[in-house]
């Protein structure tokens, strides 16, 4: 494990008008190490995974991918986006392509590689996930599960540094929630450095190195999965997550 | 006994009848075989040339202009709202006069079917671009997230992902406005290009032959529309994607 | 430069009355549309079979041809054919109207075929006959339902009427030309009539989506006019 942490996220804040979303979050993350953000709905998790690719554009302070500053980089953000792989609530895969087409795209017009390199790239990362045989479906022939493992080959193929999820599976039936989990875990097991936001607690509790508790747009807690559910600051927010809390 | 001399006499009456109008088919296959039909085929050429050229410039200047209107910077929007406003609610035939007479006097002088061409382009730009507008507007914001996350530039996201499908949402109003395009073609008429309909006009008055002319180029223009029709079904059909199709609302217009 | 503007402003009261007769034209053109296209949607849904085939030819045939033809169909043939003689004006509102009516039926017949077939069978269960219930229960819904794609017909219309010009009748277009082959000006002259008639839409859609909001039955459907 290098001493340059992968991603430096620092004094990271955003507000829409009146409405502050994030108050100031920092962290940071070593390669390999998997930090799952839990909390209640509405605390600004999502919009942190966004700030951090720059989709949408925080507004103070940085972000250091290995060791560089992103967030001020202007036009140089597209190719700081192909190290950071992220992967959608909504799948948002690309409607009109087939599986393999999806996986493909950006592999042709970003990294700009020939036709035959890019489908056997593509063709590779979708074995990993288990749909090399859905290869020619499109989005909307596809279930839930199968729709959000075409996104993390998609996502994987550009051969990222870091994975951000957001919400991976809280769009899914709980049936098919449990091939995604288990593609991230195959994912983790290859050393993946993997930045998680989730309901799911027990999932975040087998997968994560360090889970982080967010409450209002900040950071109340963190530490690793053997501590967290049982601290007092954790307790205290249970109740606010409802349903949300042990699978 | 006088009910069959009634009965004959009658028939009579209508053999004469139908003796009439065979005569004047007869007398009206010469004119229609050297004369009409000759001068409306000439006329079809004509109107199929300015259909042909118009229908893809009209497309690509309407994706520009609804591109410019959903992605653009500000200004850029402004000028495309004010390009539709304009080229919409101005009547084509205003149009063509604005193009045929008004610009000579300016010292711009385009002809007859040059203007007639360049009329329609921006009148079905402008039409096209409307219906192309709704359908990007409607596709899925994660879409074009989803690209960017993978390191395309927002130009590429709106290339590769957003058109390819709005192009399909967009395709029956788009195909909508081509049989359009059809038919207000035969305006060019009014600034002096000989297409279908001018055609059938000059051959009705030279020859009084009104009723024959019209009902001859209204065939016309039916069979037209009507193939069309069938061959945007079609085209719909071969080019349609599980999941991505459908109309975005629909913006009626007739000429 | 200063001529041009005074050729402009002394004929404006000419032109004026030409924007009158357009309004006329439409306005005509909108109720006859509307009156026929409704008998065609009621023959069409509720008919026998020949009333459906006859509104189905009828709908090819005026939406197949361009306006133009129409128009130099019935001033040059049909009228004369059976022996009318009926001045342009008339005829354009008659070929305006009866052309709008092929449009506004498929939109009425849209709006008719959303309803809930539930609709129809209440009003018969509580005893209403069919002509009751289409007179009570289907029309007013429909008819509201049809308000956005009906309120299309008006820009169309508009201009449609342009066209009009091709046979003489003094609307708009016919008059600006009019002035011009007096006084010259054609470049002025023919951007400020497209510039009236722009106005003349916009201000007519507004209206119109005025008073759709008015007539809004709340929470049905989806009442929309498009807009610009």
């Amino acid at each position: 494990m290098s001493d340059v942490p992968i991603l430096k996220v620092e004094n990271l804040c955003k507000s829409y008008g009146d409405l502050e979303v994030l108050k100031s979050v920092s962290f940071e993350i070593h390669k390999g190490e998997k930090k799952v953000f839990v909390g209640p709905s509405g605390t600004g998790k999502s919009t942190l995974l966004r700030c951090i690719n720059r989709l949408t554009t925080p507004d103070s302070e940085f972000v250091y991918l290995n060791g560089e500053e992103i967030i001020h980089s202007g036009k140089k953000i597209n190719g700081y986006r192909q190290k950071m792989g992220m992967v959608f609530q909504n799948f948002n895969l690309f409607d009109h392509l087939t599986a393999i087409r999806n996986v493909e795209l950006a592999l042709l017009k970003v990294k700009k590689l020939d036709k035959a390199a890019a489908r056997k790239k593509a063709m590779y990362e979708l074995e990993q996930v288990g749909m090399a045989d859905r290869a020619d479906f499109y989005p909307a022939q596809l279930s839930g599960g199968q729709a959000q493992r075409v996104s993390i080959a998609r996502a994987l193929a550009m051969d990222p540094e870091v994975m951000l999820f957001d919400e991976p599976t809280s769009a899914l039936d709980p049936e098919l929630k449990r091939e995604v989990m288990e593609v991230m875990r195959k994912l983790a097991d290859r050393g993946m450095t993997c930045i998680v936001v989730t309901h799911e607690m027990k999932f975040a509790t087998s997968f994560a190195t360090e889970i982080y508790l967010m409450e209002k747009g900040e950071i109340v807690e963190h530490g690793p999965p053997s501590e967290i559910p049982t601290s007092p600051g954790f307790v205290k927010t249970r109740a606010f997550m409802g349903s949300y809390v042990e699978e | 006994m006088a009910d069959i001399i009634n009965a004959t006499g009658a028939a009579g009456g209508l053999g004469g009848f139908f003796q009439s109008i065979a005569e004047s088919i007869m007398t009206q296959i010469p004119f229609w075989q050297d004369v009409l039909l000759p001068a409306l085929w000439d006329g079809l050429w004509v109107t199929m040339q300015l259909v042909v050229m118009t229908a893809p410039l009209g497309f690509l200047f309407g994706l520009l202009v609804a591109v410019s209107r959903v992605y653009g910077s500000t200004p850029v929007k402004w000028l495309a709202k004010l390009y539709v406003i304009f080229f919409r609610g101005c009547p084509p035939l205003v149009l063509l006069f604005i193009l045929y007479f008004g610009l000579p006097s300016v010292g711009i002088v385009l002809g007859s079917f040059m203007s007639a061409l360049v009329g329609f382009i921006l009148c079905n730009s402008a039409y096209n671009s409307e219906y192309l507008r709704g359908a990007l507007q409607s596709i899925k914001r994660g879409q074009l997230l989803a690209a960017r996350s993978l390191g395309m530039t927002k130009m590429q996201g709106v290339l590769y992902v957003v058109v390819p499908q709005a192009l399909r949402r967009a395709l029956p109003g788009v195909s909508n406005e081509f049989i359009y395009l059809i038919k207000y073609s035969s305006l060019a008429y009014v600034v002096a290009v000989i297409e279908l309909t001018g055609a059938a006009k000059i051959i009705a008055s030279k020859y009084f032959m009104y009723f024959e002319a019209f009902a001859a180029v209204g065939i016309f223009y039916l069979v037209i529309v009507t193939i069309a029709t069938i061959g945007i079904h079609w085209i719909e059909k071969k080019y349609a994607i599980p999941g991505v199709s459908g109309s975005v609302g629909k913006v009626s217009k007739g000429n | 430069m200063f001529e041009s503007i005074s050729a402009v402003t002394n004929s404006a009261g000419y032109l004026l009355g030409g924007v009158g007769v357009t309004l006329v034209l439409v306005g005509l053109s909108l109720l006859i549309g509307f009156v026929c296209g409704i008998i065609l949607t009621l023959g069409q849904v509720y008919g026998p079979r020949f009333a459906r085939w006859f509104v189905g030819v009828y709908v090819w045939f005026f939406r197949g041809l361009p306006n133009i033809v129409l128009l130099f169909l019935f001033y040059f043939a049909l009228f004369p054919f059976v022996g009318l003689d009926i001045p342009a004006f008339g005829v354009a509102v008659v070929v305006l109207g009866l052309r709008s009516a092929a449009y506004q039926s498929q939109i009425f017949r849209g709006a008719i075929q959303s309803l809930s077939e539930g609709q129809m069978v209440a009003a018969r269960s509580l005893g209403m006959t069919k002509w009751q219930a289409i007179r009570s229960i289907i029309l007013p819904q429909s008819l509201r339902l049809s308000l956005p794609g009906w309120a299309n017909e008006y820009p169309v219309l508009l201009t449609d009427s342009s066209v009009a010009y091709v046979i003489g009748v003094a609307e708009l277009l016919t008059r600006t030309s009019q002035v011009i082959s007096r006084t010259g000006e054609p470049m002025i002259l023919y951007l400020t009539c497209a510039v009236v008639f722009i106005l003349l839409n916009y201000g007519g859609m507004m209206i119109i989506q005025h008073v759709e909001k008015k007539v809004r039955i709340p929470g049905f459907g989806n009442n929309e006019a498009e807009c610009l």
